[in-house]
């Protein structure tokens, strides 16, 4: 392998990220579930030529180029370069979209570009396509800190999330807080439970053997206590993502992140 | 080919049977009669407690069971739980523990009500039938030592 000036930028960027997260460590009891990941799940993440994540990121890279739609228009027709263009967006999603007359989030937003702007079908959720250019977009603020609008119009529906983020349910009668808030830190037989933060979304889970959503990973939460999944893209997953967000304001995105 | 599109449709609008409960009586801190009227089996309970997808217990729990690897650590060790308790009390703990302290996180196993969007294969189903719940009180009762 050549040492290469990607290399190095590679290796002093996976600093910066550690370097941040060591020091969210000291004066903040928050922890992104990156922390209580093993060391190997840990380089993985840090490391962009081993990080499988990194796949769905490239393709999106390509979809964000692909003339498409009776328009014949890319993203880049409109947005240019993404590296400028999408700095810090997925770190403000979910966001009120006046066109949608509600909050959208990341996925949403693409979705609706794709209808309004490229004259094209909306991609399926949790589809290949979808998931790999908010990975692309989400990567462009990868470092950077959440930082949810100050948005009146979203209030509403992070006062939602955070009622259904209490609201125990499913036949053996969770709430998310039951576990996130109560018991975060323990062991759920043999998983360690995380503090429930959407800080690397899509991510490339282990278990899943491929990227997911932030709605999918809900979804398992929901599965596990035996309660009815939301549908995917139903308000409550948006409205839950508000409530998160809020609560992990300051905390570094790392999309694509790892989990186990 | 009409009339039985309909019953299709009929059935997948009605409600899930309700599986009926047995009706039983709380006394003090504990449900003493058996909710069968019979004694359970001891080494059935056991395997119910250690069974991931029935008992559930050891997502929290951990307790005596050598051969199992992954067990929680969110609730008290079950070794000497049948020193701590007389049968009713497990019984009482079991069925609703939420009878016991309102704000517990352990699961009613033998309740139907006060539930929200269960999900669709497990409505009008108590995690455990009776059977088991009297199957797991019998193992609990033989935990007589405290670790
Ligand atoms: C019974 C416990 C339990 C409940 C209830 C629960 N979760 Fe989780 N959650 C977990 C565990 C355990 C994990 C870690 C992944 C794993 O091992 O399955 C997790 C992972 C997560 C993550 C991923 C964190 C990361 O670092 O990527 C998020 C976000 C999350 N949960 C949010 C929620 C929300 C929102 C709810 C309610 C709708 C909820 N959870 C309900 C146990 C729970
Ligand atoms: C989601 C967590 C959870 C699950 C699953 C669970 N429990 Fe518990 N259990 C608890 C907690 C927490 C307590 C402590 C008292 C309380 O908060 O109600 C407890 C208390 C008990 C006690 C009394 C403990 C003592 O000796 O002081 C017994 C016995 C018991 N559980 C048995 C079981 C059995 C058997 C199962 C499975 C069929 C089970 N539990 C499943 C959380 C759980």
């Amino acid at each position: 392998m050549m040492p290469s000036v990607a290399f190095t930028s590679m290796l002093s960027c996976a600093v910066a990220v550690s370097t941040v997260i060591a020091a969210a460590q000291t004066r903040d009891p928050r922890r992104s579930g990156f922390e209580d990941m093993s060391r190997e799940s840990q380089a993985m993440q840090r490391d962009d030529t081993a990080n499988p994540g990194m796949f769905a990121v490239l393709e999106g890279e390509e979809l964000w180029r692909a003339k498409v739609g009776s328009r014949k228009t890319s993203c880049a027709d409109c947005h240019q370069n993404a590296e400028v263009s999408m700095r810090g967006a997925a770190a403000r999603y979910p966001s009120f979209s006046t066109a949608w007359n509600g909050p959208v989030d990341l996925q949403g937003q693409i979705n609706l570009c794709r209808e309004t702007r490229q004259n094209a079908p909306p991609f399926p959720l949790e589809g290949p396509e979808l998931l790999a250019l908010s990975a692309y977009v989400g990567k462009q603020s990868r470092g950077m800190s959440i930082a949810p609008p100050d948005d009146a119009r979203l209030e509403p529906f992070r006062r939602q999330g955070e009622a259904l983020y209490n609201m125990r349910q499913g036949q053996l009668n969770f709430s998310c807080a039951n576990c996130h808030e109560d018991h975060a830190g323990q062991r759920l037989a043999g998983s360690l439970i995380p503090q429930g933060h959407p800080t690397g979304y899509p991510l490339y889970r282990l278990e899943w053997q491929g990227i997911g959503s932030l709605q999918r990973r809900l979804r398992g939460c929901l599965i596990g206590v035996r309660a009815e999944p939301y549908a995917y893209g139903a308000e409550e997953y948006i409205a839950l993502e508000l409530f998160l967000m809020s609560r992990a304001r300051g905390m570094a995105v790392e999309t694509p992140a790892i989990r186990p | 080919m009409v009339r039985w599109l309909f019953l299709i449709a009929a059935l997948s609008v009605a409600p899930p049977a309700i599986a009926q409960l047995r009706a039983f009586a709380v006394v003090g801190d504990a449900i003493p009669q058996s909710l069968t009227g019979q004694a359970g089996d001891a080494a059935r309970g056991r395997a119910v407690v250690t069974d991931r997808q029935k008992g559930l217990c050891l997502l929290c729990h951990t307790g005596p069971f050598p051969e199992q690897r992954f067990q929680g650590n969110l609730a008290p060790d079950l070794r000497g739980a049948g020193s701590r308790w007389d049968e009713g009390q497990l019984r009482l703990r079991l069925v609703d523990s939420s009878k016991v302290n309102p704000s517990t996180i352990m699961p009613a196993y033998y309740r139907l009500d006060r539930l929200t969007r269960v999900g669709g294969a497990w409505q009008g189903k108590p995690v455990l039938s009776a059977e088991e719940v009297e199957d797991v009180v019998a193992f609990l009762l033989t935990l007589k030592d405290t670790p």
